[in-house]
């Protein structure tokens, strides 16, 4: 897989949840010629919003401008960019791997160490699904490498502020849409 | 009482005050277009859709309310995406309603199809692709909210043919219907009072303050309060392109236009502050030269509408979100208070030295070009001169873009705001026509004239037929000097004098003719001395349009001028200068 970002960014959008927002927001950084790392969305527990998490791989100075720009959507209803270091984040991984008599339980065995599931079973080969902190996703799809991968399928991470001791440092962009 | 979707839409339009659309019907919009015959919403029916865009924009310019243009599908959306973009670069109301083809069609490359929405979300402020007739009543009143509140902007509806014949229960939403249906949008108005205190003291200590004021001046309908704040600080204003007319040219303390065709004042008076106030302005390329040259001393106030534009171009020392006219208004208040109790211990500079030094730049380096009365050699200025002369002072002009454009800001004396009607942000050559035609549909009781370059009139004259057919008497004044001037100037300052595909010739079109040939009366001036009598026969003609052939020197050029990417301080005061001493 491609290396982690050196200074990734994730940002999260609170947008309503209509036809053609994600396209105005994806517009904003696509224009801007900045690429998308990664990109979840999905509605929240209210379902006229949904949440799109938003991994950008940029300076600092643009992404200010940008999650201004974001903010001038009239879709758009909050934005908060997440301090990695202090959210925390979640992904989940299906992969499908090549396995045969000798090495099927050692990919069970690193599914469970990984706590995740085997999702499907075939004579040849496993579909496993493993979720958690991207970092330790990474360790596992490097550690399927050499079993041979069929195919392999990533969601981008969802993250929310950590709650943990000190109020979430939850930095929502000053100011409001005009 | 049940409408169709077409009825329901124009009741929204009478509804929300709409008095004159621009527009042009074909396939996918006529359901919309039968309601319009016993609609009081007077339609001007355009030659070309970009007309329609650009006179919409010269109505709101004007008037300051948002202005309709309405279009049908495919080609006519795409036609109107010009003026759209003009429109969001100038922060111009505007409601465009484009018709789309059935939504059963909608994604199978239909006739007159195209993805309108998708092609204009960069270029509007939000748009709509209207799916049930029952939204339209909603959906008109969030575009009119939204296109002229905040900062305001062009906004698009597209409906498709299916949703103007279905039925619908006609209702008229409430303020409080839009607000919850747009929970994202929440313009700020007031300004943050910690803030304004700070700019405040700034203001109160600053020893070469220039008040910035730029087109959000004008949008924020907030001159009147600028000329308090003058009154108030005795601080001299720069008013940029956009912003031309919000305070006037006569004032003593106004230096006019800054910029890359700015006067050395203007300019220099940015470049030496120690202090700018930017009020409604954006620090555009166009304004700042190089900009990490840029009025390198200056502390910044910055004050906006729009939070993206604070620290955009310009890192301000002191940000201010809100509306020009509030944030003015409460700059007034926190000054005056500083003259009391909380002002105690300021250390307040004396000023008469910098507003001195101004005085010496404005007398010294003012604007210039020679115009010899016995040549036949027609100056551009010359025109601008004898035309702002001969006209009434609350004349409204519209200009294209280029030489003419630069000229006509430099030299009118703008009194009153309203008065100038141009394309800043988006340079749209072919502006003038149209925006004039709009400027005098909104505002009938007043001259309207168009300053025009040659290139541009030849891209919207045909206009001039939607005037003569409506009866809408502008003037038009077109700068013939037989090329893309502004082009031909660059190309002989900086390529060389190698002259790349500028000719356009003096007299092809007869420019005469053309006029005549759609209903205006045609004049020609070919010396100074013909110059005042064509204008003087020209204002008595208020049954039709006029177009004026005005043959100007060719090789007249912009001054003074910074050359792109270069600082505001190697301004370039004329030819000898930027000629290499010929």
């Amino acid at each position: 897989m491609s290396p982690e970002p050196i200074r990734h960014h994730i940002v999260s959008v609170l947008v309503e949840n209509k036809a053609g927002v994600l396209a105005r927001v994806a517009g904003l950084f696509s224009r801007r010629g900045y690429n998308i790392y990664s990109l979840a969305v999905a509605p929240t527990d209210d379902e006229r919003f949904s949440r799109i998490t938003i991994v950008v791989d940029v300076e600092s100075a643009p992404l200010e401008q940008i999650t201004k720009q974001l903010f001038k959507l009239i879709n758009v209803v909050k934005i908060s960019e997440l301090d990695p270091a202090r959210s925390t984040e979640m992904e989940l991984l299906l992969a499908t791997v090549w396995v045969d008599a000798g090495s099927r339980s050692q990919v069970i065995e690193l599914v469970g160490i990984f706590e995740g599931r085997i999702v499907d079973v075939s004579p040849g080969a496993l579909t496993v699904a493993v979720a958690g902190d991207p970092a330790r996703v990474d360790d596992f799809e490097e550690l399927m490498r050499p079993y041979g991968i069929v195919e392999l399928q990533r969601t981008g991470r969802v993250a929310l502020p950590r709650l943990d001791r000190q109020p979430p440092r939850l930095r929502s962009v000053s100011g409001r849409a005009s | 009482m049940k409408l169709t979707g077409a009825q329901a839409l124009i009741k929204s339009l009478e509804a929300e005050g709409v008095e004159v659309m621009f527009g042009l019907p074909g396939g996918a919009i006529l359901p919309v277009y039968d309601p319009i015959i016993d609609s009081t919403i007077r339609h001007i029916l355009v030659r070309h859709e970009q007309g329609a865009g650009h006179m919409a924009e010269g109505y709101a310019q004007v008037t300051g309310r948002p202005g309709v243009a309405i279009v049908t599908s495919g080609p006519a959306a795409t036609n109107i995406v010009t003026p759209l973009c003009d429109a969001y670069m100038d922060s111009i109301p505007m409601v465009c309603i484009t018709g789309q083809v059935p939504s059963t069609a909608i994604g199978t490359d239909a006739f007159q199809e195209c993805d309108t929405t998708g092609i204009t979300m960069s270029v509007t402020k939000h748009n709509w692709l209207v799916t049930e007739a029952a939204d339209i009543p909603l959906v008109v009143r969030e575009a009119f909210h939204l296109a002229s509140s905040g900062r305001p902007g062009p906004v698009l509806v597209d409906v498709p043919k299916d949703v103007s014949n279905q039925l619908m229960d006609w209702y008229w939403p409430t303020d409080a219907d839009v607000e919850a249906d747009l929970p994202g949008y929440r313009p700020t108005t007031r300004g943050n009072g910690r803030m304004i205190r700070e700019a405040a003291r700034l203001i109160a200590t600053a020893e070469r303050p220039v008040i910035y004021a730029g087109g959000g001046i004008l949008k924020a309908r907030a001159s009147e309060v600028l000329g308090e704040l003058v009154a108030l600080t005795g601080i001299p204003v720069v008013t940029t392109l956009m912003a031309r007319g919000c305070f006037p040219d006569s004032h003593e303390l106004c230096l006019g236009m800054p910029g890359m065709h700015g006067n050395y004042t203007a300019v220099t008076a940015m470049q030496k502050a120690d202090l700018l106030i930017a009020l409604g302005s954006r620090f555009d390329d166009r304004v700042t030269g190089k900009v990490s040259a840029f009025a390198p001393e200056a502390k910044v106030v910055h004050v906006d509408i729009d939070p993206a534009e604070l620290g955009k171009v310009r890192r301000p020392d002191v940000p201010i979100v809100g509306d020009c006219r509030l944030v003015i208004e409460e700059l007034c208040g926190a000054l005056r208070a500083l003259d009391g109790a909380a002002g105690e211990g300021l250390v307040r500079p004396d000023r008469s030295p910098w507003l001195a030094r101004i005085k010496s730049w404005q007398k010294e380096f003012p604007l210039r070009y020679e115009q010899d009365r016995d040549s036949s050699v027609l100056k551009p200025q010359f025109v601008i001169e004898t035309l702002r002369d001969n006209t009434p002072e609350d004349t409204i002009v519209a200009s294209g873009v280029g030489q003419h454009q630069m000229f006509a800001s430099q030299y009118w004396r703008f009194e009153h705001p309203y008065t100038w009607v141009n394309s800043g942000g988006l340079g749209t050559m072919g502006f003038a026509v149209p925006a004039a035609i709009g400027a005098k549909v909104g505002r009938p009781d007043r001259m309207v004239w168009a300053v025009d370059g040659d290139g541009c009139f030849q891209m919207t004259a045909q206009e001039l037929v939607t005037a003569s057919s409506e009866r809408i008497p502008v003037k038009v004044a077109i700068l013939n000097n037989a090329y893309l001037g502004m082009v031909r100037q660059w190309q002989e300052l900086f390529y060389e004098e190698r002259y790349s595909e500028v000719y356009l010739s003096p007299d092809l079109p007869d420019y005469v003719k053309w006029a005549e040939a759609m209903g205006c009366v045609g004049l020609r001036v070919e010396s100074p001395e013909e110059v005042l009598p064509a204008i003087e026969k020209a204002n008595q003609i208020d049954d039709r349009p006029v177009v004026i052939d005005f043959r100007t020197d060719s090789r007249e050029k912009v001054y003074p001028m910074v050359a792109a990417g270069t600082s505001n301080d190697e301004i370039i005061l004329g030819p000898s200068q930027g000629e290499g001493g010929r």
